[in-house]
């Protein structure tokens, strides 16, 4: 069989196993539907909240960035990981204890503000929303490399799927359909990565095999790593393992951008409605430790990937005649992913740093999509691949919808529009939210708006400046008042968002000599966090303290005893 | 127990030393040793690693979960000596 029947084949069988899924835990009630009934063991939800964290992005892309940067690439690693420390000790035990269904409902009754849970209403869904449209997007593309259907036609199939479960099934149906695509994710990414572990070091273990020496060929006996940063210098490259060298990010840059993704992490919607679903504040903190087992062993892994990739892909193509160059660069030179430009016309590839001499151009997807062709592993683990990029990509946008569409049934009308509305309609209206919410995630995958590649990048930093300081300091601070979370949410995010905006839209050209204190736009909600808090402090000082009803929330939270 | 007790206060207060100790060791690895230290301790190895790059890479991970285990089982004492779960 070839790769594409066996994709067929794979995807088939995985998409089948979603919808029986979705049948088999459709739901009858709000609670049901908006936090599963609050009823997921532990490790289940760590696996959903693996998958529904992990994106497209984390799967198909994060391995060939980290592969381009060498150790700067721990801003990803560290940055993405760490941020499951802060939710574990500072936020999702007392989320979960306060036990309401959404997050800019705790925002609105902690701070006794319908004004405050409006505008953590408008930054759920708009963070959202942007996150949504590049899973959609993602989908397509997986669709269109391995099904050779075009992009839209597989936003439209993966819109129809998410379509089916999320409305079926609310959070009980994507939250068991997150731990099947969890699985299919994790087996994907590892069976290429231990492969080519054990080819290229003879460990299997790719955790090991990238401190491991070169099991075969010229370098045979030199640590890995050794030989990267070797073949590096020969190139001109800045050393692979090296840190701060000219060529990569500085000190402080690398130190705001990893504290802004970790912050962004625990400030993220999507993330923390995960772990309203479990049973106590006790299973929050023991879900919180299996999702990041389960995110660890993806992202242990890219790091090793990536330097597989990197020696791979430069011994392979780096002074190679053009006509004798292997199989895989020919078809994947189809997809525009990767190019040869024969500058010198000698018919040899030259990969350099400079632009007037470098010929081949990489687009860092490949690094894990052609993986298993690079390692030349058989048609099926090709298949398992793609399987594995529609798992992490559905389960993504089927976690973001699911926020929006609670924010739109539950904050809006149940709240503000139509209060006095029966649990049964607001089923329906969440149901009819979700299917909404896929459609316009569905139109924004086949036009992506131009702002959205750019504006995913920086949800974090909009995340961190805005969410986190208000939710730690609501559970932390008896004084944090209302007037102080306003006037801390909007000095954050309007800081972030005009620095952001500044250096993107009108100096572009900037470097880091122009950067406050040489912090980049992707770095900067480091800095409005900090605004955040200081400002949310000060003002709530200076205004009277929280209501009596308030105070006793708070210690309330504090507590873990069932309620 | 009665919410704003004397144990109340007391369980928040040991709530509170242990998130100061597990995140002061939280910011010292990931980002003392794998960012403001990675040059330093590149000169030392651990196997094929220059030690900083794999704080930044491995290490930092693996500290990361072993915090949350360790803070989870703390939290499952500290809530029976309560009398809380």
């Amino acid at each position: 069989m070839g790769i594409q029947s066996w994709t067929y084949l794979i995807v088939g069988l995985t998409f089948a196993l979603y919808i029986g899924i979705a049948i088999w835990s459709r739901v009858r009630s709000t609670s049901e539907f908006y936090v599963a009934g609050q009823g997921i063991p532990a490790i289940a939800n760590g696996m959903a909240t693996g998958a529904d964290w992990m994106s497209a992005a984390s799967f198909i892309s994060m391995a060939g960035l980290i592969s381009f940067m060498g150790y700067t690439g721990t801003i990803y690693l560290m940055g993405w990981t760490g941020g499951y420390v802060l939710l574990a000790l500072l936020l999702a035990p007392y989320l979960r204890k306060y036990g309401k269904y959404t997050v800019p409902e705790f925002v609105g009754d902690r701070y006794y503000s319908q004004l405050a849970r409006v505008v953590a209403v408008g930054c759920a869904i708009f963070v959202s929303f942007t996150y949504v449209a590049g899973q959609m997007r993602g989908v397509g593309i997986v669709f269109s490399r391995f099904l050779e259907v075009p992009v839209d036609a597989g936003v439209l199939i993966g819109m129809a799927l998410v379509f089916l479960y999320a409305t079926l099934g609310g959070m009980r149906g994507i939250t068991y359909t997150q731990v099947a695509q969890y699985i299919v994710l994790i087996v994907a990414y590892l069976i290429p990565a231990v492969a080519i572990s054990m080819a290229l070091t003879g460990n299997p273990i790719p955790q090991l095999g990238f401190g491991s020496t070169v099991a075969s060929g010229p370098n045979a006996g030199i640590y890995l790593l050794e030989t990267i940063d070797q073949i590096h210098r020969d190139l001109g490259f800045p050393e692979y393992t090296a840190a701060f060298v000219a060529g990569k990010k500085s000190m402080i840059d690398v130190f705001a951008i990893t504290l802004a993704l970790m912050a962004g992490t625990a400030g993220l919607p999507h993330v923390l409605i995960r772990f309203y679903t479990v049973r106590s504040a006790r299973a929050a903190r023991w879900s919180v430790m299996w999702a990041l087992v389960f995110i660890g062993l993806l992202y242990t892994t890219a790091p090793a990937v990536a330097t597989f990739a990197r020696v791979n892909m430069v011994q392979t193509l780096h002074g190679a005649a053009y006509d004798e160059a292997p199989e895989w660069f020919l078809s994947w030179e189809k997809t525009g992913l990767i190019r040869f430009e024969d500058k010198d016309g000698d018919g040899v590839i030259t990969y350099a740093p400079d632009d007037a001499t470098n010929e081949l151009h990489v687009d860092r997807d490949i690094m894990v999509l052609a993986n298993p062709e690079i390692a030349g592993l058989p048609a099926w683990v090709v298949a398992l691949v793609a399987a594995g990029g529609l798992a992490a990509a559905l389960s993504t946008a089927a976690g973001l919808l699911l926020v929006i569409s609670a924010s739109i049934s539950h904050d809006l009308f149940k709240s503000i529009f139509t209060p006095g509305m029966s649990e049964r309609r607001e089923l329906i209206l969440a149901r009819i939210s979700a299917g909404a919410a896929v459609l316009v995630a569905g139109y924004f995958g086949v036009n992506p708006p131009g702002f959205v590649a750019q504006v995913v990048a920086y949800a974090f930093g909009l995340a961190a400046s805005s969410f986190f300081p208000i939710l730690v300091l609501g559970v932390f601070s008896k004084r944090a008042s209302r007037e102080g979370a306003i006037a801390g949410m909007l000095t954050g995010i309007l800081f972030t968002g005009a620095y952001i905006v500044y250096f993107r839209t009108f100096r572009p050209e900037a470097g880091a000599s122009d950067w406050l204190f040489g912090i980049s736009p992707e770095g900067i909600g480091t800095v409005g966090m900090l605004l955040n808090f200081a400002v949310t402090l000060v003002v709530s000082r200076l205004t009277p303290p929280p209501p009596a009803e308030v105070q006793q929330l708070i210690e309330d939270i504090r507590l873990p005893h069932k309620s | 127990m009665a919410e704003g007790s004397r144990d109340a206060k007391s369980y928040w207060r040991e709530n509170i030393r242990a998130l100061v100790v597990l995140l002061s060791i939280w910011f010292a690895v990931s980002f003392g040793l794998g960012i403001l230290l990675v040059e330093p301790l590149n000169a030392f190895s651990l196997g094929g690693f220059p030690l900083g790059f794999w704080f930044a890479q491995q290490g930092a991970i693996y500290v990361f979960v072993a915090l949350i285990f360790v803070y989870a089982r703390w939290m499952d004492r500290v809530d029976r000596r309560f009398d809380l779960d």
